[in-house]
């Protein structure tokens, strides 16, 4: 019961927050809205019983990188947008779309019978050291070639953002 | 009654307590740092209000309160009012999840000295496993509070302030967060209970000492001194510059929410930096006294602690002159992030050869 309050509090949040990211015409509401939807999902992993990965989720999401969304847009002043009217092509392609991707994962989910247990609160089996053992035991190749992918994109900063010589 | 209500009710008195005696110390935080910066100074810091003006963060207090509430008009209104909210809320949570000391006993009646803490299964306390990450976690959410009062004020000094605190603030999470890597590798755990169980014993089983954790020590210190937006590294509010940095546009309470936020994230940095360097709440405790003295007896020496660090901090602040912007960023990425990962690498391998 109680689990089912939380989970629909913090989904509630999420797609608050994802609909009021889109209507709101100032881009540091819209940066506001995204770190009430990531931290909501951070409540949802702690529901999984994933405490690290719910932690991590504030940590590097909503405290990291929106504190870097957030500066871009107080560095560049960035004023209130106007809303288009809408194009034709989201409107007929965007919807259906929409509708095709909520069936398909639903049909997933339902199919899968992975998840037919429900997880107690408190129960908690996302520790720290079972994710370290999962990254560098049978993890480990995805694992580092992602951290190659990491590397060359700071390489790629740095290399666009170094000073022009003279 | 059931074992929920008896939960609730204990817990709700340990929320009551912690920020009471958490704004207490605040308060007198600034009290003993005008008095302790005033005698650096060769004069004598506040002295009228009370005997030896112990009374007087009472009336600075009341002159807080009693202010005008000034919203100036050119301001974004909603996230002008939100930003001290957000500070002080992070900064009281974060408080949440340090354990203060190992059990309290009342009579027949048992309970950790944490509000996160339960009774395990075995009768001994158990808290969050990763407590530790929590509290990185919150602390990172608390910047938005400086840099959105930066923005939100809609002046040239507050942004610029903000900016600069958004800046220091994510520049120097990083080698705070990599300064306590070493510690969690000698522990193996998130959870701040058991890193100071691991560091049970005399002194020289502390981190510090037993962990060869001096280089982490002080890198946690600095960094700390910067996330807290402390002198050496008081860029976002250099009054020389800036005027008063990001709350240059606010007035009472408001003002005194972001003096209020700053100076427990002070008392919380101090309460980690005593949990995971300094052995926690360990000390000799006479065993001839009654339960319950015995039980208050450990977080006499982690206030201790916490003071210690308190006044380093003032003496800091009374020794040090500020920073250079750019030396700011440097010191940090430059030298303090490349120590760090060396200090990792070292301790990584230290455990690794020894297991």
């Amino acid at each position: 019961m109680l689990h089912e309050i939380l989970f629909f509090i913090f989904a509630a949040g999420c797609v608050a927050g994802a609909i009021n990211l889109l209507a709101q015409k100032h881009p540091i509401n819209s940066a506001l809205s995204l770190i009430v939807v990531m931290a909501s999902l951070a409540g949802i992993f702690l529901l999984m019983g994933a405490e690290f990965v719910g932690a991590i989720q504030v940590i590097i999401y909503a405290g990291a990188i929106m504190v870097l969304f957030v500066f871009v847009i107080m560095l560049l002043n960035a004023g209130v947008e106007e809303h288009t009217k809408g194009s034709k092509i989201a409107l007929i392609l965007g919807i259906p779309g929409a509708a095709v991707v909520a069936i398909l994962v639903t049909w997933i989910l339902l199919r899968s019978q992975q998840s037919a247990a429900p997880i107690a609160i408190g129960q908690l089996h996302g520790t720290g050291a079972d994710i370290g053992r999962l990254l560098f035991g049978p993890f480990l190749l995805p694992f580092e070639v992602t951290s190659v992918l990491v590397l060359i994109a700071i390489m790629g900063a740095v290399v666009l953002s170094r000073r022009e010589e003279p | 009654m059931g074992a929920v209500v008896i939960f609730l009710l204990v817990s709700l008195i340990k929320v009551a307590v912690v920020i009471g005696v958490l704004l207490t110390i605040v308060a007198y935080t600034v009290c003993l740092e005008r008095k302790v910066v005033g005698r650096m100074q060769n004069r004598w810091g506040p002295t009228r209000v009370g005997p030896f003006g112990l009374l007087q963060p009472l009336a600075d207090g009341l002159k807080f309160i009693l202010k005008e509430d000034l919203l100036p008009p050119h301001v974004n209104r909603p996230l002008f009012i939100l930003a001290p909210m957000l500070a002080l809320t992070m900064a009281l949570i974060s408080i949440s999840i340090v354990p203060f000391g190992g059990m309290l006993t009342i009579g027949h009646f048992t309970t950790p000295l944490q509000i996160t803490g339960i009774l395990g299964a075995n009768g001994q306390p158990v808290d969050i496993n990763i407590g530790l990450l929590i509290i990185l976690g919150v602390t990172s959410i608390g910047v938005y509070g400086v840099a959105l009062a930066g923005w939100s004020s809609n002046s040239k000094y507050s942004l610029l302030g903000g900016l600069r605190a958004s800046a220091q603030m994510v520049s120097y999470e990083v080698s705070l967060g990599l300064s306590l890597v070493g510690v969690l590798i000698l522990t193996g755990s998130f959870s701040l209970r058991e890193i100071v169980n691991h560091q049970s014993g005399a002194f020289w089983h502390w981190n510090i000492f037993g962990g060869f954790q001096f280089i982490a020590f002080f890198i946690y210190l600095i960094a700390a001194y910067a996330e807290t937006n402390r002198i050496p590294f008081d860029l976002p509010e250099a009054e020389t510059e800036l005027v008063a940095g990001y709350h240059t546009e606010y007035s009472s309470m408001k003002f005194a929410m972001f003096f209020m936020a700053e100076y427990s994230n002070m008392v919380t940095v101090a309460c980690i930096a005593s949990i995971l360097f300094l052995g926690g709440w360990s000390g000799p405790i006479p065993h001839f006294l009654p339960a319950i003295v015995q039980s208050l007896v450990p977080i006499g020496y982690f206030l201790l602690r916490v003071v210690f660090f308190l006044f380093v901090y003032i003496w800091v602040r009374g020794t040090l002159p500020r920073f250079r912007y750019d030396q700011l960023m440097a010191f940090s990425w430059k030298f303090l992030l490349p120590l760090s990962l060396a200090n990792i690498m070292i301790t990584a391998l230290v455990v690794a050869l020894r297991s």
